[in-house]
C-alpha cells in the first residue's frame, strides 16, 4: 500500500539507547535490569532536596565513543542542562540532559536499501538521564512508580530528516544497533527497552521543497513495528491529503494489536521545557588527547568490516553484509580464519547450516556452542578427506550443540570417511552385484542410475564413504 | 521589561499553579520588577566576556562507574506520600 506515487515521505528518526555502565549517570546505584522496584535507588536518582550528582567518567566515554562511531564531531566543552517538565516517572520534575552543547554533532552513517548504498546524516548526539517506569494498576485508580530505572544513562541520536522510506528507517535503526553493539556501549535490544525509537513522519507532493506537517510517532518496540508503525501512518496522511484535508501536528501512539497509530491526547499544547544550565554539574572540557584515546578505543566498523571481506576474502556484497551486520557472527567468521584457509567455505557454513539453525530454532548466536575454532578445524577434516561434506553436516549440528571440537565428535560416533579403496571396492562390487537392473540401464546410457548405485554404496557406509572415490571405482566396476 | 497576564497564566500553567486573579495581577508586577532588576547587567559591556554556565572555574568532575550500595527499601518508601508493594503509588496517569 505504499503512496509513493503521488508524495514524497520524509521521516527523521529520533533514538535512545541504553549505555551499559555497571552504574548510573549521577550516582552509585546499579543499573541491573530486572530488581525489585525502587531497589536501586539513593537520594540522588529519588531527587532528593539538597543532593549532588557526580558524573559518571564511563558514561561520557561511552557517548563520545559512539558519537564518533556515528562519524561526529565531538564537542571541546559540554554541559548538562535541566529540562522542566512534571511527570511522575521523573522525581525531581527535570530530566538531566544536554540542551545547545551536545557532546556529538554533524554526523552520518551509510545504510542500504536495495543494493543502493544511502548517506543519512546525524544531527546530534546528546546525554541524558533516563526516567522511571510506571505500571498502571488494573481498575485504573492508580500508577505505581518504579524508579529503578531513573538516572541510567542514555544517548539520544537524531537523524536530519533524510529518510524517504520506512525500509530506509529500518535500514537506519539496524545499522545504529550494529554500530552500537560493535562499539560495546550498549547491548541494543528494542525488546528490553535498552533502543528505543520515535519518528517524525511528513507526506509532500514530489517536487516540492518545504516539509508537510509531521506527526510524531511513538511506542514503536521492534524493527518492525517501527517499519509497519511507519507505513500505517504513509497511508494515513496521504488519505487524508487526497481529500483534500490537512495533516494535525501532534503525537500518535502505534498500536501493535490494532496495527494503527492512534492520536495521543494531552499532547496539543506545544513543549516549554525551560531549558537551562544545570548549576550541580560542572562542564566537561574533552581536550584532544581524550579524544584521542577514546578514538582508539573504537574497532573497526561494520562497513569497513563488510569491505575488507569482500576485497580480502572475495566474499559476495551480500554475504559479507550478513556476516557483518552482528559483531558476534563476524568475530566467529573471524577466529574459524586462524584455523582454515578456506574463507569461502566457513562464509557458506555460516550462513547456511549455522544461520538455518537459528532461524529454524528461534535462537541466537549466544544460544549456540559451536566455536570459531571447531568450524576452522571442520572445514580442515573435509580438506583433508577425513570426513565428507554430508558427514560434516552431522558432525557441525553436534559442534552447534555440544561445542565440541569436529576431531573428537567424529571420534566418538564413528564418522571417519572411509576413503581406503580396497575396503570401498568391495562394497562397490556388492552392490553392482545385487542391482543388475541399474547396471543395465548404465550400461544403455542411462547416466541417472550411477547416481542410484552411488546412494546405494552411501547408504551401505551409512554415509561415511569418501564419495570422489565410490564415483570413480564405481565407473571402474562398471565399465570392466 | 513588563510581564502580560497571559505570561503569568502561561507560567502558573507550566508550573501547575492555580493563581486568582488578584495574584496573576500582582505577580505580573513582581516578575516584571525582577526583570528590569536583572536588566541592568546589560548596561555593562560584555563584549570580550566569552559566555558562561556556571560561577566556579572549575571542569571535568567526574566519578569512576564502581557500584554504591542503593538505599533500603524501608528508607526510599519513608517520603513516599502513598505506596504499594515497594512501589510509589500515583494518581492514575492514562496515555
Amino acid at each position: 500500500m505504499t503512496t509513493t506515487t503521488r508524495y514524497e515521505t520524509v521521516i527523521g528518526l529520533e533514538v535512545h539507547v541504553e549505555l551499559h555502565t555497571k552504574t548510573k549517570i549521577f550516582c552509585g546505584c546499579s543499573t541491573s535490569f530486572g530488581a525489585p522496584p525502587n531497589t536501586h535507588t539513593c537520594p540522588i536518582c529519588l531527587g532528593h532536596p539538597g543532593v549532588l550528582p557526580v558524573v559518571n567518567r564511563q558514561a561520557v566515554e561511552y557517548a563520545m565513543k559512539a558519537a564518533m562511531a556515528l562519524n561526529c564531531e565531538i564537542a571541546d566543552v559540554t554541559k548538562f542542562d535541566r529540562k522542566n517538565y512534571f511527570y511522575p516517572d521523573l522525581p525531581k520534575a527535570y530530566q538531566i540532559s544536554q540542551y545547545d552543547q551536545p557532546i556529538g554533532k554533524n554526523g552520518w552513517i551509510d545504510i542500504e536499501v536495495n543494493g543502493q548504498t544511502k548517506r543519512i546524516g546525524i544531527t546530534r548526539v546528546h546525554l541524558e538521564e533516563d526516567a522511571g517506569k510506571l505500571t498502571h494498576v488494573e481498575g485504573g485508580y492508580a500508577s505505581l512508580v518504579d524508579l529503578n530505572r531513573v538516572g541510567t544513562p542514555l544517548i539520544e541520536i537524531v537523524s536530519e530528516p533524510d529518510i524517504r522510506s520506512p525500509e530506509e528507517a529500518r535500514a537506519y535503526l539496524e545499522k545504529l544497533r550494529a554500530i552500537m553493539l560493535y562499539c560495546e556501549v550498549s547491548d541494543v535490544k528494542m525488546e528490553e527497552g535498552s533502543l528505543r525509537c520515535d519518528a517524525n513522519i511528513s507526506l509532500r507532493p514530489w517536487g516540492q521543497e518545504k516539509f508537510g506537517v509531521r506527526a510524531e510517532l511513538k511506542n514503536m518496540n521492534s524493527f518492525r513495528s517501527v517499519q509497519r508503525g511507519l507505513e500505517y501512518e504513509e497511508w494515513r496522511q496521504a488519505d487524508i491529503l487526497d481529500s483534500g484535508g490537512e495533516v494535525v501536528q501532534e503525537t500518535r501512539r502505534w498500536d501493535e494489536s490494532q496495527g494503527k497509530t492512534l492520536s495521543m491526547r494531552g499532547k496539543e499544547e506545544a513543549h516549554d521545557y525551560r531549558y537551562f544550565p544545570d548549576p550541580d554539574l560542572v562542564r566537561i572540557v574533552i581536550d584532544e588527547e581524550w579524544k584521542a584515546r577514546v578514538r582508539a578505543s573504537i574497532p573497526e566498523l561494520p562497513d569497513a568490516r563488510k569491505a575488507r571481506y569482500m576485497s580480502e576474502y572475495g566474499l559476495s556484497s551480500y554475504d559479507a553484509g550478513v556476516i557483518t551486520a552482528s559483531k558476534k557472527l563476524a568475530d566467529l567468521f573471524e577466529e574459524s580464519l586462524r584455523y582454515t584457509k578456506d574463507a569461502k567455505a566457513a562464509a557458506n557454513w555460516i550462513m547456511g547450516d549455522l544461520l538455518g539453525y537459528l532461524n529454524a530454532n528461534n535462537l541466537e548466536l549466544d544460544d549456540v556452542k559451536l566455536t570459531g575454532q571447531g568450524l576452522g578445524e571442520m572445514i580442515g577434516l573435509i580438506e583433508k578427506g577425513t570426513i565428507s561434506g554430508k558427514i560434516a553436516k552431522t558432525v557441525f549440528k553436534a559442534m552447534l550443540e555440544t561445542g565440541k571440537l569436529p576431531q573428537q565428535i567424529v571420534e566418538e560416533q564413528g564418522l571417519v570417511q572411509i576413503s581406503d579403496e580396497g575396503a570401498i571396492r568391495e562394497i562397490v562390487e556388492k552392490v553392482v552385484a545385487a542391482n543388475p537392473q541399474s547396471v543395465e540401464d548404465y550400461r544403455s546410457g542411462k547416466e541417472k542410475a550411477l547416481g542410484f548405485l552411488v546412494g546405494q554404496v552411501m547408504r551401505e557406509t551409512k554415509g561415511k564413504a569418501n564419495p570422489a572415490l565410490v564415483n570413480q571405482l564405481l565407473v571402474e566396476v562398471l565399465k570392466s | 521589561m513588563s510581564i502580560s497576564i497571559q505570561d503569568v497564566e502561561h507560567v502558573a500553567k507550566l508550573a501547575r499553579l492555580e493563581l486568582t486573579e488578584e495574584e496573576k495581577a500582582k505577580y505580573a508586577e513582581q516578575l516584571g520588577a525582577i526583570l528590569n532588576y536583572a536588566q541592568k547587567l546589560n548596561e555593562l559591556d560584555t563584549e570580550n566576556v566569552p559566555p558562561t554556565s556556571h560561577v566556579l572555574p572549575v571542569a571535568n568532575v567526574m566519578r569512576d562507574d564502581e557500584p554504591r550500595p542503593s538505599w533500603p527499601i524501608e528508607k526510599v518508601m519513608l517520603n513516599a506520600p502513598d505506596e504499594e508493594d515497594g512501589q510509589f503509588r500515583v494518581p492514575a496517569v492514562l496515555e
